[in-house]
């Protein structure tokens, strides 16, 4: 599993940094920053959940 | 608990999401999902920025992408209006028939309230979905010589801000003294004045609309003030707020009161459940009933009430979120997470409010109730997993995130 962001269409909404910190990371220039680019696939639901609840619908998981 | 079949009320941000929440949990039997609108279903914030701006189009905002929505195997019926509903029955009317229902997720939304005496007249616009996006986008494009904006509110501002950007000349009228006054208090809305100020747009507050005329062609011409004064004007947009959507429901069983009344869990009634604008609920976390027009409630929402159908009562969970929303405009994005209200205790924990880039936290009975950011979503995020954690105000101020 991998986490895709379009940074074209991320505005740092920082929504799925509270969802999963450990992977996102909005930092003070107000960038957002990929953590781990490969999560353990247990962690999907919460992936996904990252994915429906981005505002700009920028993030994707390739398989 | 299993059901024979699932109906989907509704075929926005909640009810999709709700659908494929369904499939997600394993239920494998019929689900209907049904829409009045003609569109697959589609995503709105960008109707008020992206599309009314006009560099995007209708295809760039669908909610799922057209092979994931096939997985979903879903009985799709859009351009289908609900009509009516009887608990006892468990009947479900709609302009293509009746049918009797086994679970059932209301997810109905809202619709824009309008200006009296404004109906049928040309050129006076609402913007709530994607129909009203491109004909406000296309009186847009017809270059106008001035936008009235009515009411300061979120949608109204947004509207602002893309007109402006498209170099159209707005006045906005708010009655409040202060933009926003009632959600955000009286010195953030002061800032949120300041920035369209700044932008160029002539806004008008403390003042309302007398009466809106028209040309002789049945086209606006005029908005006069309650001031007196009158603001030549050929689009009008109006965006004084929304009604859910309830008119279906009435005599259905259901309890309506400003929206769908259900309990902590989202359940309305046996194996009837609602979420997203239409829903009204109470949640514990912050000892109010409440209905959210938020974005994020909706997916939120529309997941528990999905999930609630499928639960037995004694395993039911209690909806107990930290709303928020996010607004943008111009270059400034405002989110807010949270209940706050005028009185609570304000704390600027980062940034300045004169730079309009700061973090302010909102603190009520001692405890962190709210976080409203400008342009500072890492800190409006961590902040609103305290309010989650439910932490002291004085704790959070001291937190430093």
């Amino acid at each position: 599993m991998k986490i895709v962001v379009d940074f074209d269409l991320c505005e740092s909404n920082a929504i799925c940094m509270q969802i999963a910190p450990d992977v996102f990371e909005v930092r003070d220039d107000d960038f957002l920053y990929i953590l781990n680019e490969n999560p353990d696939e247990s962690d999907r639901g919460r992936m996904e959940e990252c994915v429906q609840r981005c505002p700009k619908q920028a993030i994707s998981i390739e398989d | 608990m299993n059901r024979k079949s699932i109906h989907v009320v509704g075929a926005s941000l909640a009810g999709i999401r709700a659908a494929e929440a369904l499939r997600r949990r394993g239920f494998s039997n019929r689900i209907v999902l049904i829409g009045d609108e003609p569109h697959l279903p589609y995503d709105r914030p960008p109707l008020s920025k992206q599309v009314l701006a006009g560099s995007w189009d209708a295809d760039r905002i669908q909610l799922t992408k057209p092979e994931k929505l096939e997985d979903l195997d879903l009985d799709l019926r859009l351009g289908v209006r609900a009509t009516g509903f009887d608990l006892d029955s468990r009947t479900l009317a709609t302009s293509n028939g009746d049918e009797v229902v086994d679970g059932l997720l209301i997810a109905t939304g809202a619709r824009c309230r309008t200006l009296p005496g404004t109906e049928g007249m040309g050129g006076v616009h609402v913007l709530r979905d994607l129909d009203q996006a491109m004909a406000l986008r296309a009186a847009l494009d017809a270059e106008p010589e001035r936008v009235v904006v009515v009411g300061a509110g979120f949608i109204g501002a947004e509207v602002a801000a893309t007109c402006r950007e498209r170099s159209v000349e707005v006045t906005m009228v708010e009655a409040l003294n202060t933009p926003l006054a009632r959600v955000l208090g009286d010195q953030v809305g002061e800032i949120c004045a300041e920035i369209h100020r700044q932008h160029g747009v002539d806004l008008r507050t403390n003042v309302g609309v007398a009466r809106v005329e028209a040309d002789s062609e049945g086209r606006v011409a005029n908005v006069v003030l309650t001031d007196g004064a009158e603001v030549a004007a050929d689009v009008v947009v109006v965006g004084i707020g929304v009604v859910p959507n309830t008119e279906w429901l009435e005599g259905s069983g259901l309890t309506i009161d400003n929206g769908v009344l259900c309990d902590g869990t989202m359940l309305a009634g046996p194996g009837v459940t609602a979420a997203g604008d239409v829903a009204r609920w109470p949640n514990h976390r912050f000892d109010e009933v409440m209905r959210v027009e938020h974005w994020d409630n909706a997916i939120e929402q529309g997941v528990h009430a999905a999930e609630r159908l499928l639960t037995d009562e004694v395993d039911a969970r209690p909806f107990t979120p930290v709303p928020w929303f996010w607004s943008d405009q111009y270059d400034r994005k405002i989110q807010l997470a949270g209940r706050i209200r005028p009185d609570d205790d304000v704390e600027v924990v980062t940034g300045t409010l004169e730079a309009h880039r700061f973090a302010a936290l909102y603190g009520r009975k001692g405890k962190l109730v709210g976080v409203l950011g400008f342009n500072r979503p890492r800190h409006v995020m961590q902040y609103k997993t305290m309010i989650e954690d439910g932490i002291s105000f004085a704790d959070a101020i001291a937190a430093g995130v």
